[in-house]
Formats: structure tokens, sequence, C-alpha cells
């Protein structure tokens, strides 16, 4: 299957509480592609996420944010999603009593998926990336670890099936085995129905186990290198200072 | 009380036992004032505007079609042992396998008064003792020692309710639920009525005593029409290593108050008391609950959650206590509110009463519209507004009933909640382009 299309982010600029986090954010994901955002603690990778999926608390005050043309930047999160984009978010949300199964149907029932199928693909899904099928009738992250959460933010990917996914610190949290599993449906997907990828994180560790089509580092707010996954072998030895202004 | 005179306590009959109890309640009826939002347990209240001139003890009613309702509602419940209860008298009574051991039966029929009736809920408290003057019958329950019942026994309250015409008919409904000691038992109540029903007044008083090791797992919903007033009080005691669960839910009433009284007496007891509610139009919920620490190494756990819509306000007030002699107690306490309009209202008010050092307490509360983190992660899924909230309104109900400590009583919650969210929540309608 070859899928095609552009997740584009051009000239983004963001403030949250007042300050400017994003001052001029530009990237392409084509369909199929990995891409890997790097940066140390506070360079603006989280406001990135949430300022591509539209979450109130970060406002975008400049640029734009496209899926194959339609812009997305002034929509609400739902149509954002509706529009093929998906974030796993790095601090996954419990909400009680709401099954995960129940959301996934009602996500598909609205986004005229295949609702009917949201039952055999979570157990597929979980199987895929050693997610315990048990925790697939409990309330939304209630009572799971941390890890078990992030797994949970890759399996209602794989259910959801977006175009475009936006990965917020999926490593963190994760063991070895996990993050392998993990990596490895993501590179799945790619082949499987052309998802486009922005994993967002700072740690090397995961472009160790994901292959990534391109590197961009963050510093400040700013993309001030872009580049293959050696890139990242450059970062751990000269670090992020380099990049400082 | 000039609605409420003795000459008609007295008609009301029975055995000696129940009439002598009755004349003597109505001797101390006329010895205690009308509550007032004065005092602090009816605090928020409002008790101030029940004209008691203006209601009259509810007549025998004819047993009519009204049986078929409340026996559907039996069946809803549980297909066990049940009773069915017509305007606090008892209409039909089905033991349906209980062991021949255990009493299951209208306090009328009993040559002597029941061991503790009374003894719970105590004699101060004005609506208690209009309950205990001018109540037809009660419903008793005795399970003996080591006695453990296979199936929820389910007692369906039927009140016919006001028509408009003439005083509001006042509806006295009393229980007493005895769990000997290393017992074991599974109770609902169910307190419904025509959902037309114009104004009236239910009052019912439930009283439990749970023995040594014993276990009680008891239900009560309350489903009332809207113009119904509804004055619960619940009272319970557990003895040395006895379990105490109790759920309430508060779905009808205009005004709709429930009093919760637990007493861990015995070393090494246990209360879960656990309540929900949900208003709506000009409802008023007003929760009530007392975890009362007597003894040393008790633990109670108590969770309260519920909504209020439209102009439809709460009241949750709580109190631990823990007394001198109960050491190592161990206690809980946790309201949480949906405010889901901003004409509807919630008051919660958590206090302790701590007289031991070694104890643990502890307690939460909150109070606000849906979670605007929870809301922003279901629509970020692809999930429209309306459809949203209303999963996650319905997560917040689901997540306290499948608390029920009796199962069979979960799925008929589910619905009556679910039927009233549908109608609460996405009134706005959806766009979907």
């Amino acid at each position: 299957m070859t899928a095609t299309g552009t997740l584009k982010v051009s000239g983004l600029h963001a403030e949250a509480g007042g300050a400017e986090i994003l001052h001029g954010v530009d990237l392409e994901v084509a369909a199929g592609e990995v891409h890997v955002v790097m940066g140390p603690n506070g360079s603006g990778k989280s406001t990135l996420a949430h300022a591509l999926m539209g979450r109130p608390g970060p406002t975008v005050t400049a640029g734009s944010i496209t899926i194959d043309g339609t812009e997305l930047a002034g929509l609400p999160s739902w149509r954002r999603a509706r529009a093929g984009l998906y974030l796993a978010l790095q601090h996954p949300i419990e909400v009680p009593g709401v099954r995960l199964a129940a959301v996934l149907t009602e996500a598909l029932r609205e986004t005229a998926g295949d609702a009917d199928r949201v039952a055999t693909s979570l157990d597929a899904e979980a199987d895929a990336i050693g997610f315990d099928r048990r925790f697939l009738d409990r309330a939304l992250n209630v009572d799971l670890s941390g890890g078990e959460r992030k797994r949970n933010e890759i399996l209602q990917m794989g259910v959801l099936r977006p175009r475009f996914a936006v990965l917020d610190e999926i490593d963190s949290g994760l063991d070895i085995d996990a993050l392998r599993s993990v990596a490895r449906r993501i590179e799945l997907a790619t082949s499987e129905w052309g998802l486009g990828v922005l994993a967002v994180t700072h740690f090397r560790r995961l472009l160790q186990e994901l292959r990534a089509d391109r590197v961009h580092v963050m510093v400040g707010g700013r993309i001030v290198a872009e580049g293959g996954p050696e890139l990242a072998d450059e970062l751990d030895t000269s670090g992020y200072g380099a990049y400082s202004a | 009380m000039r609605t409420f005179p003795a000459e008609e306590s007295a008609a009301l009959g029975g055995p000696a036992w129940l009439s002598t109890r009755r004349a003597a309640a109505f001797e101390r009826l006329g010895g205690i004032s009308q509550p007032t939002d004065e005092a602090e347990v009816w605090r928020y209240s409002p008790i101030g505007r029940l004209d008691l001139d203006a209601h009259r003890p509810v007549a025998a009613p004819g047993h009519g079609a009204a049986l078929d309702d409340a026996l559907a509602l039996a069946d809803e419940f549980g297909a066990g042992p049940r009773a069915i209860i017509h305007n606090g008298r008892i209409a039909l009574l089905e033991r349906r396998g209980l062991p021949e051991t255990v009493v299951f039966a209208p306090a009328s029929s009993l040559e002597t008064e029941p061991s503790g009736f009374g003894e719970v809920v105590g004699r101060d408290d004005f609506f208690v003792a209009l309950n205990d003057s001018f109540i037809p019958d009660a419903i008793t329950l005795d399970i003996p020692a080591r006695v453990t019942l296979d199936e929820p026994v389910v007692i369906v309250h039927w009140c016919d309710g006001g028509t408009g015409d003439g005083p509001a008919p006042t509806t006295l409904l009393r229980s007493l639920t005895r769990v000997g000691e290393d017992a074991e038992a599974r109770v609902i109540e169910v307190i419904a009525g025509p959902a037309d029903a114009g104004s009236g007044l239910v009052v019912p008083v439930g009283e439990m005593v749970v023995g040594d090791r014993g276990r009680l797992s008891y239900v009560m919903v309350q489903d009332l029409s809207h113009d119904t007033w509804h004055l619960a009080r619940l009272g319970a005691t557990v003895g040395r290593d006895g379990t105490l669960k109790s759920f309430t839910a508060g779905l009808g009433g205009a005004y709709d108050r429930c009093r919760v009284d637990a007493a861990a007496v015995g070393q090494g007891s246990s209360t879960e008391l656990t309540t929900v509610y949900l208003g709506s139009g000009d409802q008023i919920h007003d929760v009530r609950t007392l975890q009362d620490h007597v003894a040393g190494k008790t633990t109670s756990d108590l969770l309260c959650k519920g909504a209020v819509a439209e102009r439809s306000r709460s009241i949750y007030t709580g109190l631990i206590r823990v007394r001198n002699g109960a050491a190592r107690s161990d206690a809980m306490q946790t309201n949480h509110n949906l405010v889901l309009d901003a004409s509807a209202h919630a008051d919660s008010v958590p206090n302790l009463d701590i007289e031991e050092n070694d104890v643990r307490c502890s307690h939460a509360s909150s109070v606000g519209p849906v979670d605007e983190d929870q809301r922003y992660y279901l629509e970020s899924r692809g999930i429209s507004p309306d459809r949203a909230e209303r999963l996650i309104v319905l997560g917040f109900f689901d997540d306290i009933v499948e608390r029920s400590p009796v199962p069979s009583a979960a799925g008929p919650l589910r619905r009556r909640i679910g039927q009233r969210l549908a109608g609460l929540l996405g009134r706005g309608g959806e766009s979907d382009g």
C-alpha cells in the first residue's frame, strides 16, 4: 500500500502563559516517514506536540499546520483528529468509568471508521505490543502503570489508524523490551497504512530502537539542525550546548 | 400537627406491642420541635419549607395495578426473596427458598417487639418519632448466626403519592435487618412510586444490626416522583470483625435527603458507605453521613459521587468521628461532584471529630464541571465535545455504580442513570460537519 500525503508545519509560533515558546517552526512529514524531534527539556517540544493537536493552553499566534493543504491551525482538536492527526500524550489521562473500547468505538463511529472491528482489533494490537488483554476492560488509564499507559497510547493508535501520529516522549516510562515492541509497531504502521510519524523526545534511546528517516534538533523553540539518524550520534558527543544561541 | 392526630396513630392497629410503641412515640413527638435549617444537621436544606399541616398520613391502598409495577421493579432487582410494601403496608411477601430459621416478616405478625427495633436510630429525631408514631407496619429480616443467604432479598416500597387534592400523603416506611454472628446477607430496598405522583412526603427509617463477624451488603435506591419529598434515615451498628457495605442512590424526589449513620462498635469492624445522586430540574439531593468509630482497629471508607444539572443542587456533609478508645482506626471520606450547568450548585462539607491520637483519617472533595483534560483527551481521539462530555459523565457514574455491593442492583441503576443523562446531555445538538 502506497499512501501519499503530507503533514506540513510552517512558521509556527505559539505562546503559553504570556510567553512565546515556539518562534517559527517548519517541518514536513510525508506519509510513511518517521521524523524525530530531539531537544533538551524546555526546548518547546511538548508545546509543539500540543499546538499541533490543539490542546487548550498553548496558543498558536502565527503559522500553519496542514494535512494535504487542509488548514488545521484554527480547528478544535476533535476536528484535527478527524482530519487524520493523532497525539500520543506524554502523560496519558485517567478517565474513571470510561472503557477503552467505548472510546474507540465512539471515535470510529464518528469518523466513519469501522466501529465493529474494535474488539478484534484491540486484541490484536494489545498482543502486538505486549499489553495485557485484561487491561482492555479497565477504565481508560485507571490503575495502569506509567509504562502501560504509554503502550495504551500506541494501542489506540493501532486501532484508530490515523494518517499522522505525533508521539510525545513515547519512550519515557517504557523499559527496553517494551520500547522495542512499541517501535516495531510504529514502523510496521508506516508500511501497513502509510502512517507518518513525528516523535518528540529528549533521549537518544528512542533512535536506537526506532528507525528514523529524519532527525530535527529543537532548541529554544526553533529547529536548529536537521539531518539523518547520524545527527543523533553527533548530539551524543557534542550535546545540545553546541546549538545554544 | 393537627393533620397527624393521636386517633389516627391509634387506629393503625396491629399487635399490642406495636400500638403501645406508637402511642409512646406520639407522646415523644409532641415534645420535639420540627427542625429548621438552623440546626447544623439541616444546614443548607429547605427543611424550613415543609408544612406538615398540609400533609397527612397516607391512606391504606387497595392493591390494584400498582402491585404490578412494584412486582416488575422487584423482578428487575433480583429473583430471590421479596416483599412488596404498598403505602407502608406489606402487600406481598415471598420467601423463595429462604432458610426456615430466617425471620422475614411484617412486624405486625410478630407477637413481641423484635430485638433492636428503634435502638439504632435512637429517639431524639423528629422524623424518626413521626415514623414511630404513624408506621402502619415494618418489614423485619433476621438472619440467625452462621446462616448465609444465597440470593439478595429485595424489598420494594411502592408509594402512591399525591393526587393534588387535599393534604399531601405522608408515607412512613420502616425496615429492620439483623445479621447474626458470622451470618451473611444482601438486601436491596427500592423506594419508588408513580413517576407522575404529585406532592407527597416519604419518610423511611432503616435500621441494620450486624453481629460479630457478620456481613451485610445493603443497597437502597430512591426513585420517587420529582414532586415528592424523601427524608430517609438509615442507621447501622457493626459488631466485632463484622462488615457493612452500604450503597444508596438518590435519583428521584423534589427534596431527597438521605442520612446514613454507620457505627463500627466492635473491634476490627468495618463500614463501607457508597452514595450516588443525580439531580435535574429543581431537585435538591442532600446526603449526610456519619462514620462513627466506637471501637479500636475499625475502618470506614466513604465514597459519595453525584452530579447536578439544570437548576438542581446537592449537599454533602459527612462526619468522621473517632471516639476515645477507637485507637488504630482508619477512616476515608471522598466526595466528588460534577456540576453540569451554570445554574446548578453543589456544596461539599467534610468534617472530622477525632478524640484519639493513633488514627489515620483522610478526606478529599471536589466540585466542578467536567474535567478539561479528560475532555481534551477524548476529543483528541476525534470525539466531538458533546459526545466526550456524555462519555465522561456516564463513566463518572459507572465508576461508582459498579461498586454496588449487590451486583444485581448495578444494571437497573445504570439504566435509570443512563436514561436520565440521555435527556440532560447533548441538549445543544451536535454539528457533524
